[in-house]
């Protein structure tokens, strides 16, 4: 039952990466966009909770009515204005531009909110939990975050299949020459996939607010539970997303089971010898496409 | 009426410049075949119309503005349509869609899909199939249809016939009367040189980036024909093209 309950908890745990991973993956889908910065903007969003939550006297749930469009622009503004640049055949570009932009932000939330540890406060549902059997039990808080991770990998999913805007993206993940003769404008399109992977990573800076204490430089941590999850799920691909995210957390779960004997890294041991060994032999992720 | 005027266009990739001078009128409603042997600028030819390779030197005129500098994804709007080498469908869409995106950014007109699919009724049945899944010539009358919803006045179709049988070029051939009869203005760049005089009313001829010879079909010399294409002295065209 011990075994169970890891694997129930590793499950929640995994809503929580695949909700890091999606913007990522978006990126990656639409523009084979490397995002290095992808974690501290997680943090960045919490922050940002932080400061309308305070201002605004909003719970944090609520808060992301003001946290998300914030960031949505921000990552709209961010493409058009930077990462456009750094767009090309050669991946380094985007990589020395992301990781820069991720030291810039731990600075920028340093200075501006000091080095304390934070928390996004959301009231007794913190603590509050469904009880299945009397070893099992499920939180609230991670219950809400893996649901929140479903809901918006369905949303994903429903736009890119169902939308013309969907239809755009899938055109200029595939070719953006030949979309362009289709009157698609690539690089504004860029623009909206960032801005809906800054939203999306706020979401999931939120809920890791809400769910743990985290401080200004707790990102490159974050980036890389997201990159896993979307290693071992595929690149570009949504249900990727969610399972690699479940399948990082349920091995999570599971190595925490040997805390008493290998000590408190048991967990994300166990989730990078998961990645690595899908890394090894499948490349392109359990759900990848064959072409990323 | 001139639909598109071209004066003194150089174009390249990189150090390579593939058009040198390339001046071209097109009138609308014509059918206008650039022929050419392999690397004779055909295709940078129609890139360039369509903005997907940058110009040089010289200008672009359509319907009586300078299109030079308007950015590629800009000029479906203005109603230049390409269907390019290769075809060049979206393998993640279906056929449906790779249908339905070609009006993305177009214009109104009497181009729909009802319609589109009246001039190629095979790709009917194979609307909801993947389009990698699709034969050559299927997907090449799927690129057409792409362009043709969008309701060009100029299409650009580039080497229709590269790669297809015969008897399947034959069919493609066959609905270039309705995109005329649709409106739009036809310039094709074609390998095939009976192909293209048979359908066209004008033709120019590219030999190494620059124009070697125009004129309509019916008043050109096989010969001269032969050796603008091969790049040889008129009147020795015709004892080598035999």
């Amino acid at each position: 039952m011990e075994w169970l309950n890891a694997v129930v908890q590793g499950i929640m745990l995994g809503g929580l990466f695949a909700l890091f991973a999606t913007g990522l993956s978006i990126a990656f889908g639409v523009m084979r966009f490397v995002n290095l910065a992808h974690g501290d903007l997680a943090i960045l969003g919490a922050f940002v909770a932080v400061s309308v939550t305070s201002g605004l006297s909003l719970n944090p749930f609520v808060s992301l009515v003001v946290v998300v469009p914030i960031m949505l622009a921000a990552g709209y503004a961010m493409q058009l204005g930077v990462f456009n640049f750094t767009i090309s055949a050669d991946p380094l570009p985007s990589i020395l531009v992301t990781f820069g932009l991720g030291v810039v932000i731990q600075n920028a939330l340093l200075e501006t909110y000091s080095a304390d540890s934070r928390g996004l406060d959301v009231g007794s549902i913190e603590v509050e939990s469904i009880t299945l059997t009397d070893a099992i039990a499920i939180g609230w808080i991670p219950l809400i975050t893996l649901a929140a991770a479903v809901a918006v990998l369905l949303g994903l999913q429903a736009m890119l299949s169902r939308t013309s805007l969907g239809r755009a993206f899938r055109a200029v993940s595939d070719d953006p020459a030949t979309a362009r003769l289709m009157g698609i404008n690539d690089r504004n399109l860029y623009a909206v996939a960032m801005g809906i992977a800054f939203a999306t990573v706020a979401i999931a800076g939120v809920f890791l607010g809400i769910r743990q204490s985290f401080g200004p430089t707790d990102g490159p941590a974050q980036l890389l539970y997201a990159f896993e999850a979307v290693v071992i799920g595929g690149l570009g691909s949504v249900w990727g997303t969610l399972v690699g995210g479940l399948l990082l957390g349920i091995a999570h779960g599971l190595g925490g089971q040997f805390e008493v004997s290998f000590g408190y890294g048991s967990g994300p041991l166990l989730g990078h010898l998961v990645f690595l060994a899908v890394l090894a032999t499948k490349p392109t992720g359990l759900l990848g496409r064959r072409d990323a | 009426m001139t639909l598109l005027e071209v004066r003194g266009l150089d174009a390249g990739y990189g150090d390579f410049q593939a058009l040198f001078a390339i001046d071209v009128d097109v009138a609308e409603g014509e059918t206008l075949a650039v022929i050419g042997a392999n690397g004779a600028g055909k295709t940078t030819f129609l890139r360039a119309l369509a903005g997907q390779v940058p110009i040089r030197a010289g200008s672009v005129v359509f319907d009586g503005t300078d299109i030079g500098a308007v950015k590629a994804h800009r000029r479906v709007g203005l109603g230049i349509a390409l269907v390019p080498e290769g075809r060049m469908l979206f393998g993640s869409l279906s056929v449906r869609e790779n249908l339905i995106i070609g009006a993305h950014a177009g214009r109104e007109g009497r181009w729909n899909l009802d319609t589109v699919l009246d001039v190629f009724p095979l790709i009917r049945p194979l609307l909801n199939r993947p389009s990698h899944v699709l034969s050559g010539g299927e997907q090449q009358a799927v690129a057409i249809g792409r362009a043709l919803m969008s309701n060009p006045r100029l299409i650009l179709l580039d080497e229709v016939s590269l790669g297809l049988a015969p008897v399947v070029v034959k069919s493609l051939y066959e609905a270039l009367p309705a995109l005329s009869e649709g409106g739009a203005t036809v310039l094709l760049v074609e390998q095939d040189i009976g192909q293209a005089l048979a359908v066209a009313s004008r033709v120019v001829c590219l030999l190494e980036g620059r124009v070697s010879l125009e004129g309509r079909p019916t008043e050109l010399a096989r010969s001269d024909i032969t050796a603008a294409y091969f790049g040889m002295p008129a009147g020795t065209g015709s004892e080598a093209a035999g």
